[in-house]
């Protein structure tokens, strides 16, 4: 017989899934029986009938599902555990443009994100949310989730849930029906087929509502987790429709869909030039640089710069002054710090770019420029990113002399031992600075460049310092004397 | 008019074995196979592939996108 495909694969899928590792394309990561596959299909078939793909972003949470960009071919953002809705929130009034899908489960959503999503839900933002409730937190293997059902049994539950000490079921399609925004609250089950076709049904009003920009859409999605409730496919379904159900009452909560106008389009704010303009800091224009670039020819190329240590050595603020510095002599930088929960004695590090023209990311890890180091375990960690003919600084008061290529230089400065001369053991990042403007000269600066080099320092640090006429001294003195030691 | 002419195919490298088809099926038409894939599953097979009559059951009871196909006859 002559065919055509009545059920197969969605179009609205990557063919194969390029982006999955490994060699097996066609399939997804989940588990056999897993109820994420099964509700991706009614998405992908949702998606492809309302002809809004292209348009589409689906945010991809953590849990089981964390790999959803996998899949779909949509735009896609990978976001940190429960904050699908902040970001869907981000990524639909910026560009209204945008239809935008919230992926969850009931741990990233109910537990980590209930803030998030509940604000989102009360603001009716016009976004649409999947949220599936498998019972449990299924991809760190099986722990309590607030959905688990009393007496039910976890990895962190294993005498059973028990509500005097940890609680109830939450019952989130319950809890938004509360709030004035929703427009569309429904409970479905992927267990029995009729159950799958009401889930299919209720996965395509939710997009539809997305296309009509109607507001805010909830699905709340009974979804097998064999793998953790150690189940067969049988058994699972009949966990969900026996005992779940209890708890989750399947049906449509509520439905004003029909009685909601179609949504109009907001200005979008990437579009909106005023918009675009308050969002840049003072002082700065989009094409910074251009007028004064005469001044460093140097960073005509983008110069990227990496300074670590550990924390309360002054790395941040080094890297903040050298940023400082590019600003006010109207240089486009970044500065992104990095260092860990405790205040003190913790790696820490930043990554310092400067350019005449635009930055597009303020990520230095690789090429770096120059390699700034004051201790030996932030040399280990980063000396890989030192760029072919890139520029290593260390302190020696500090560190042993390292060993670089041959195409690389390297150079001591006893930083510390400077910045207790002048009386502040943290002005050693100063000395460094000063010792920067003389290792730079004698490395690609100009005449001119290093006098702006200079006076530029001078700026920065007498903005940053303002306040504190003592403290401004020993830096300026620290400057001098790292200035003076460099090279020696 | 006679009914449309259904056919059921299952891509077995595709198929995790994880059974939500076979209890699906109307017809009966699925049963666990007895070979073990490129995934390590044990794939099931469709008996009778001609039998089938388009319900589309065992398609949405998959979780895998393109493991099981129904075809219509044009
Ligand atoms: C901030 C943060 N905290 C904790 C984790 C660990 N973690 C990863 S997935 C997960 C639970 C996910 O459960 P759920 O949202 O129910 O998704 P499922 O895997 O069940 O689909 C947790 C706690 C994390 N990745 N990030
Ligand atoms: S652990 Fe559970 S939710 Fe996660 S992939 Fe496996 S079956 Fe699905
Ligand atoms: S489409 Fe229906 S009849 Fe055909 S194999 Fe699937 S479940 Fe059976
Ligand atoms: S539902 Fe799909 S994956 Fe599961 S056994 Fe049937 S064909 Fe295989
Ligand atoms: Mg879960």
């Amino acid at each position: 017989m002559s065919d055509k495909v009545k059920f197969g694969r969605s179009k609205v899928f990557f063919d194969p899934f390029e982006r999955r590792p490994g060699p097996i394309k066609k399939n997804m990561h989940y588990c056999p029986g897993c109820g994420h596959g099964i509700l991706h299909k009614l998405i992908a078939e949702a998606v492809g009938e309302s002809g809004i793909q292209d348009k589409t972003i689906i945010i991809s949470p953590v849990g089981c599902s964390v790999f959803v960009y996998y899949y779909f071919n949509m735009g896609s953002i990978s976001v940190p555990h429960g904050r699908a809705p902040a970001v869907a929130t981000g990524a639909s009034r910026a560009n209204p443009e945008n239809f935008v899908i919230s992926y969850q489960g009931d741990g990233d959503l109910a537990a980590i994100g209930f803030n998030e999503f509940i604000q989102a839900a009360n603001r009716g933002e016009k976004i649409s949310v999947f949220f599936v409730n498998n019972s449990n937190y299924g991809m760190t293997g099986g722990q309590m989730a607030p959905t688990t059902l009393p007496g039910q049994i976890t990895t962190t539950s294993p005498y059973g849930r028990n509500p005097e000490t940890d609680g109830f079921p939450t019952k989130v399609c319950e809890i938004i029906n509360q709030l004035e925004a929703p427009v569309y609250i429904e409970r479905v089950a992927l267990t029995s087929t009729a159950n799958i076709l009401k889930a299919k049904k209720a996965v395509a009003k939710a997009i539809e509502n997305l296309r009509e920009r109607k507001g805010f859409s909830l699905v709340e999605v009974l979804s097998p987790c064999p793998i953790n409730l150690k189940m067969s496919a049988d058994q699972v379904n009949k966990f969900i429709d026996e005992k779940m159900t209890q708890f989750f009452p399947l049906g449509c909560i509520r439905d004003r869909s029909a009685a909601t106008p179609a949504g109009n389009l907001p200005p979008a704010i990437i579009r909106d030039p005023e918009a675009v303009k308050s969002m840049l800091l003072p002082g700065v224009s989009e094409n910074s640089g251009a007028a004064d670039a005469s001044k460093f020819e140097i960073f005509q190329k983008e110069r990227r710069v990496k300074i670590c240590g550990f924390g309360g050595q002054g790395v941040l603020s080094l890297g903040l002054n050298l940023a400082n510095m590019g600003r006010l002599s109207k240089l486009n930088v970044s500065w992104m710090p990095s260092y860990g929960p405790e205040q003190r004695g913790g790696a820490a590090s930043c990554a310092v770019i400067v350019s005449s023209g635009a930055i597009s990311s303020p990520m230095v890890d690789r090429d770096c420029d120059l390699l700034v180091a004051m201790t030996q375990t932030g040399l280990n960690k980063f000396r890989h990113v030192l760029g072919k003919n890139g520029i290593l600084v260390y302190d020696r008061s500090a560190m042993k002399p390292p060993v670089v290529e041959a195409t690389q230089k390297v150079f001591g400065l006893d930083a510390l031992a400077i910045a207790n001369s002048v009386g502040n053991p943290k002005c050693a990042n100063s000395a460094i600075i000063g010792a920067l403007s003389k290792i730079l000269r004698e490395n690609g600066f100009s005449e001119a460049e290093e006098q702006a080099f200079d006076a530029a320092y001078q700026d920065a640090i007498t903005e940053n310092f303002a306040a504190k006429p003592a403290v401004l001294k020993q830096n300026l003195e620290a400057f001098a004397a790292g200035k003076k030691a460099a090279l020696a | 008019m006679p009914a449309k002419k259904h056919r059921i195919a299952i891509a077995a490298d595709e198929c995790k074995g994880c059974r939500r088809c076979i209890p699906a099926c109307p017809k009966k038409l699925i049963s666990v196979g007895n070979e073990i894939n490129i995934q390590g599953y044990v794939a099931v097979k469709a008996d009778n592939p001609e039998e089938c009559i388009g319900c589309g059951s065992c398609f949405h009871q998959c979780p895998e996108p393109g493991a099981i196909t129904i075809y219509e006859e044009e």
